[in-house]
């Protein structure tokens, strides 16, 4: 064999990062043998009903259990009053704001969580739910965040209605839940007086919901003689949940054990802690006996976990070049009932303060103002990293509305306006350090990968026949992305850090244990975690396991959200892989005789330099580890444990197309293409990355085509089951062609990023972009998602294109 | 998402099921596939306190071919129709519609019964039964009784059927030779009921018209006839003229509920477009 095809063989063998390893997690899943929470059954369990209520803002005047009580099965019933010995009817939200776990006197939402009843089985549970008889008194709801902060707005929250701040600065009314600004308000005025050209575009992101496959849930299971309380749950970050109940409840942390299983998909849904977990537990310390909680899909999509509705203005200024010299944004923020916005504590905004963008824009000034009104609280990040979604879809229509202007092309206007190559670290007027990027070649390799002067002929000419049954759009999208939260030094939950862990255990034989802070739902975590150790220890990956999510087990960390596991946790593995080669090496200097610094590495051994005969392979050290042939002084044993604080975010980024034919007729709108690259720096398992792609752009898709919670004027639910909630099947789903650049991120011990969230972010304002072109020639600027065919039917009707 | 507690029936036989629709009374609902009534069960919208499955009885499945009509048992399910060899012979309207009921899995379990007897305005099976000039047998306690699919559906969730009767089979007059048929269907998503859509029937003699049949989903409270579009096109050529003028005549008959798919001016408009196309494809596949 000659030496190069055994280097490849030795390097092949190990299945380290670059490969596409099939996913070690799949071989259960594929056969339906994971466990998810409903799979979780302790003996003697009682199942929780949630009685909800059928207003969205109501005064409870009294609540009769009796008949419940009597129905079979039914143990009891528990309300507000039952929880207040204990203090848990009201529960600090991630938002610094409370939220009540069983409606205290008044009820703010539809479907808010009024009373639990425990029965022996969920069918017993949900008869005796029936019959918990409530007596409201309807108040009138608040629908319209516009309509909040108006002088004769219903109070919604009385409970707070004299606080003068809920976590974030003052109120200016009692709806009012913060006002959150960034930038340099002045400079950013001043750029506009003077500008040559400047758009302004009104721009909803609505609000839509994760809904993952599975739908929250847990079992608590209370030890009374031991004190020792067990909660199973859908949680995307179990650690920090256990902080939470620690707080919660008083039992020392050490007694509390978060276990979070498999997980069926979370996309932001299952980072908060939601009320139907906190009754759970209280009831099984008060019974002594475990009790579940299951959400229904309607409870899902109802009640927990809602993304976005953030009503959005953008403005630029610019040269009549088009290049832009101010940008102001600024959202009306509708968190619903309570705040229990997830964000890192200094962002109550989350990371909206990226919407500059791909670009150099010298002037910026952002602003959101969070309102309260009658629907369930919230937001999550769905699938994105922290309002980034939302901050980008700004940008990205607004670069095309600004094209529109100034009759520029859609690619030439980000052209012009990038930032180059060449000024990363590049800060931004929000003050952002985007550590790295290269913008204009990914946008060129796209335009040449499709063709984009052929489409734009082909659509030029499409505009030009009346008899065209279809009108043809061209969306682009240039996003920069902003994941991996977060150095200490800014981001913080409750007080913790969002550093992230790893730790790695060696066996004797070269098998490894790691163990992380994170928790996959799906991200493929067994795998590329086993792949970054194995490539940093020469030890094969498919005899690395790889195991998260049970606070007993894992050492701490923030968990998985807003693309933070590779680029925090994915660090602390190779830093922590990095700190038992470092001892390895030194166990190898010690057998081969040498010292460290002859001493280089190749895959999977240290040999000596000028003399490659000489070597130790790592599994050869694995074992030797655990003898006593060792240096001097040296304990035995190959682990280690990280924490990683990031320096900085990191910036994923990438270049999207799109090309859709819309219907005129029935205003159906068919993706005819889509292309989309990505930058993710280092890519770990390509075919995981792709994975990713494929799904993040397929809820892309979702978003931006039919995904929308809409409500009535009295804040009844109008779609909240999967008939009416959009999920694209495989038939509705477009074909994706998938590109990359790579772009390492300089501060990254691997060079790698984020990815998850890009396709999202970066799609839907891609696909918005798309459906406007089609409408552009005709002075259309903006049409708000979701582009259902109903809608763009009626933009079609109001046109008269439609007119046979 | 949990259903109220009911007690539940398998009778072996058309006989059996009937003789326990008597003994039950108006507690009792037909099970026949269930992904109507199970959906309202579970929202605890319908609490039946028996649910009489009929799908252990084998002689409410099949298709056959008898004279001049196609007969098919009421539990034959959506799937066997999509794979019937003798209905893409011999009906292919059926066949094609078919494909257009909700998913593969509600089909594997959706029945043909069911789907006619449920009386929704949105199923399917409603507009190809009365473009496809259907009859259904109805069996109860003193026998059999044959009624015409026209004037079957008499309002929300009401039909002809008995709360003593079964539907046990479904009769199709074997259509003309040549004949051109197309269901189009407007739909949200897979699994969705219908925005609108139209079923037609359509024989041609050289360039006119010689019969049709148009049938509306889901746009009122029961599955619409088109009757003055079918009246306006006897004897016509399928030109833009007659194609626009039968559309405006289809539409005029729309009273669709406004939901999350449309308000009722986008319902409509879309009931013409369905039945514009329907028409199109129809015409295509004639031979006159």
């Amino acid at each position: 064999m000659s030496q190069t095809a055994e280097l490849k063989e030795r390097e092949d063998k190990l299945q380290g990062m670059g490969t596409s390893l099939l996913r070690k997690e799949d071989a259960k899943f594929i056969r339906g043998q994971g466990s998810y929470i409903d799979d979780i059954k302790l003996p003697g369990m009682l199942f929780g009903a949630v009685v909800r209520s059928p207003y969205a803002h109501a005064r409870i005047k009294g609540i009769d259990k009796a008949k419940a009580l009597a129905c079979p099965g039914v143990v009891a019933v528990l309300t507000a009053d039952d929880l207040k010995p204990v203090n848990l009817h009201w529960m600090p939200t991630l938002g610094g704001d409370v939220q009540a776990v069983l409606a205290d006197k008044k009820v703010c939402f539809q479907y808010q969580e009024v009373a639990m009843v425990l029965a022996s089985d969920r069918y017993a549970a949900y008869d005796g739910a029936a019959l918990v008889e409530v007596d409201y008194e309807e108040l009138p709801a608040i629908v319209d965040p516009k309509k909040s902060m108006a002088p004769d707005a219903p109070i919604i929250r009385e409970d707070i209605q004299d606080k003068k701040e809920v976590g974030h600065g003052p109120r200016t009314h009692p709806n009012h839940i913060f006002t959150w600004e960034a930038g340099d308000k002045a400079a950013a005025d001043a750029a506009f007086k003077t500008a040559e050209i400047t758009v302004r575009e009104e721009m909803l992101n609505p609000r839509v919901h994760p809904c993952p496959l599975e739908t929250c849930g847990c079992v608590a299971s209370f030890d009374k003689p031991t004190g020792y309380l067990t909660v199973y749950m859908t949680s995307q970050a179990p650690h920090l949940v256990r902080t939470v109940l620690a707080m919660l409840s008083g039992i020392a942390e050490s007694k509390i054990r978060v276990i979070g299983g498999d997980i069926g998909g979370g996309f932001g849904n299952k980072v908060p802690v939601y009320p139907g977990y906190v009754v759970a537990i209280v009831a099984s310390i008060v019974t002594g006996v475990p009790i579940k909680w299951i959400e229904s899909r309607i409870d899902n999509i109802s009640t927990t976990g809602f993304a976005r509705d953030y009503h959005g203005v953008g403005e630029l200024a610019a040269d009549k070049d088009g290049r832009i010299k101010g940008l102001r944004f600024s959202a009306l923020a509708d968190h619903g009932a309570f705040n229990s916005h997830v964000s890192a504590t200094k962002f109550p905004a989350g990371l909206f303060s990226i919407c500059t963008g791909s670009y150099a824009i010298p002037n910026a000034y952002a602003r959101v103002d969070a309102v309260y009104t009658n629907k369930a609280p919230g937001g999550v990040a769905y699938r994105c990293s922290l309002r980034v979604t939302e901050a980008i879809y700004l940008i990205e229509r607004m670069m095309d509305v600004l094209a529109l202007k100034l009759g520029l092309d859609k690619a030439e206007i980000r052209r012009r306006n990038f930032v180059r190559s060449d000024q990363f670290p590049y800060t931004t007027s929000l003050g952002w350090t985007l550590d790295s990027g290269a913008y204009h070649p990914a946008l060129e390799k796209v335009l040449k990968a499709v063709g984009y002067e052929g489409l734009r002929k082909e659509q030029a000419a499409k505009r030009a026949d009346p008899k065209s049954p279809t009108l043809m759009g061209i969306g682009i999208s240039t996003f920069t992305e902003i994941v991996g939260a977060g150095p200490t030094k800014v981001c913080d939950i409750l007080g913790v850090g969002l550093f992230d862990s790893c730790e790695i255990r060696i066996h004797p034989t070269g098998g490894v244990i790691a163990r992380l802070g994170t928790m996959s739902q799906g991200q493929g975590h067994a795998t590329t975690y086993a792949q970054i150790i194995a490539t940093e220890l020469g030890l094969p990956a498919a005899d690395i396991v790889v195991e998260e999510g049970d606070t007993d087990k894992s050492p701490y960390g923030a968990g998985t959200w807003g693309s933070r596991s590779t680029p925090v946790s994915g660090a602390a593995t190779a830093m922590a892989a990095r700190k038992i080669k470092d001892k390895a090496k030194k166990i190898a200097a010690h057998l081969l005789e040498v010292s460290e610094g002859d001493l280089e590495w190749e895959i999977d051994r240290f040999k000596v330099k000028g003399n490659p005969s000489q070597a130790k392979t790592m599994k050869e050290i694995c074992m030797v580890a655990h003898t006593g042939n060792l240096p001097a002084g040296m304990e035995q044993g190959l682990n280690a444990v990280t924490y990683y604080d990031p320096p900085n975010l990191t910036f994923p980024f990438g270049a999207y197309l799109c090309v859709v034919d819309v219907d005129k007729f029935t205003g159906e709108v068919k993706v005819r293409r889509f292309y989309a690259l990505d930058d993710c720096g280092t890519r770990i398992n390509p075919m995981v990355i792709e994975g990713q792609i494929h799904g993040g752009l397929t809820e892309a898709f979702a978003v931006a085509m039919g995904q929308q919670i809409p409500f009535d004027e009295n804040g009844n639910h109008l779609g909240n089951s999967l008939m009416d909630y959009f999920l694209p099947t495989a038939v509705e789903t477009p074909k994706w062609e998938t590109d990359h650049t790579v772009t390492l991120c300089p501060h990254h011990p691997l060079g790698a990023k984020g990815v998850a969230e890009s396709p999202h972010v970066g799609g839907i304002p891609c696909f918005s972009n798309a459906v406007i072109d089609a409408f552009a020639h005709l002075g259309v600027t903006h049409m708000d998602m979701p582009h259902s065919a109903w809608r763009v039917w009626q933009q079609c009707n109001t046109l008269g294109v439609n007119k046979r | 998402m949990i259903p109220a507690g009911f007690d539940y029936h398998a009778p072996r036989s058309v006989a059996d099921a009937v003789k326990l629709l008597g003994e039950l009374g108006p507690e009792a609902k037909l099970l026949a596939g269930g992904h109507s009534l199970l959906p309202m069960m579970k929202l605890r919208f319908a609490e039946p306190g028996h649910l009489v499955d009929l799908g252990r009885i084998a002689e409410l499945r099949g298709i056959s071919e008898a004279g001049k009509e196609i007969r098919i048992g009421a539990m034959t399910t959506e799937h066997e129709l999509l794979r019937s060899k003798l209905l893409a012979e011999k009906v292919p309207l059926l066949v094609e519609g078919a494909g257009w009921i909700a998913d593969p899995q509600v089909r594997y379990k959706g029945t043909i019964g069911g789907d006619i007897s449920h009386g929704d305005p949105a199923n399917d099976q409603p507009a190809l039964m009365l473009a496809l000039e259907a009859s259904f047998v109805l069996t109860g306690p003193k026998g059999e009784r044959v009624v015409k699919a026209d004037g079957y559906f008499l309002g929300l969730y009401s039909t002809q059927l008995a709360e003593d009767e079964i539907l046990t089979q479904i009769r199709i007059p074997l259509p003309a030779p040549g004949s051109g048929w197309s269901y189009q269907k407007l739909k949200r998503k897979t699994g969705d009921f219908a925005t609108a859509a139209t079923a037609v029937m359509l024989q041609m003699k050289g360039k006119s018209v010689a019969s049709v049949a148009i049938a509306l989903t889901n746009a009122g409270p029961t599955v619409l006839k088109a009757r003055d579009a079918e009246a306006y096109l006897k004897g016509k050529a399928i030109d833009d003229a007659s194609l626009n003028e039968a559309a405006r005549l289809a539409m005029k008959i729309c009273q669709p509920t406004p939901d999350q798919r449309g308000d009722a001016e986008y319902k409509v408009a879309m009931c013409g477009e369905m039945t514009r196309r329907a028409l199109q494809a129809a015409h295509a596949r004639a031979k006159g």
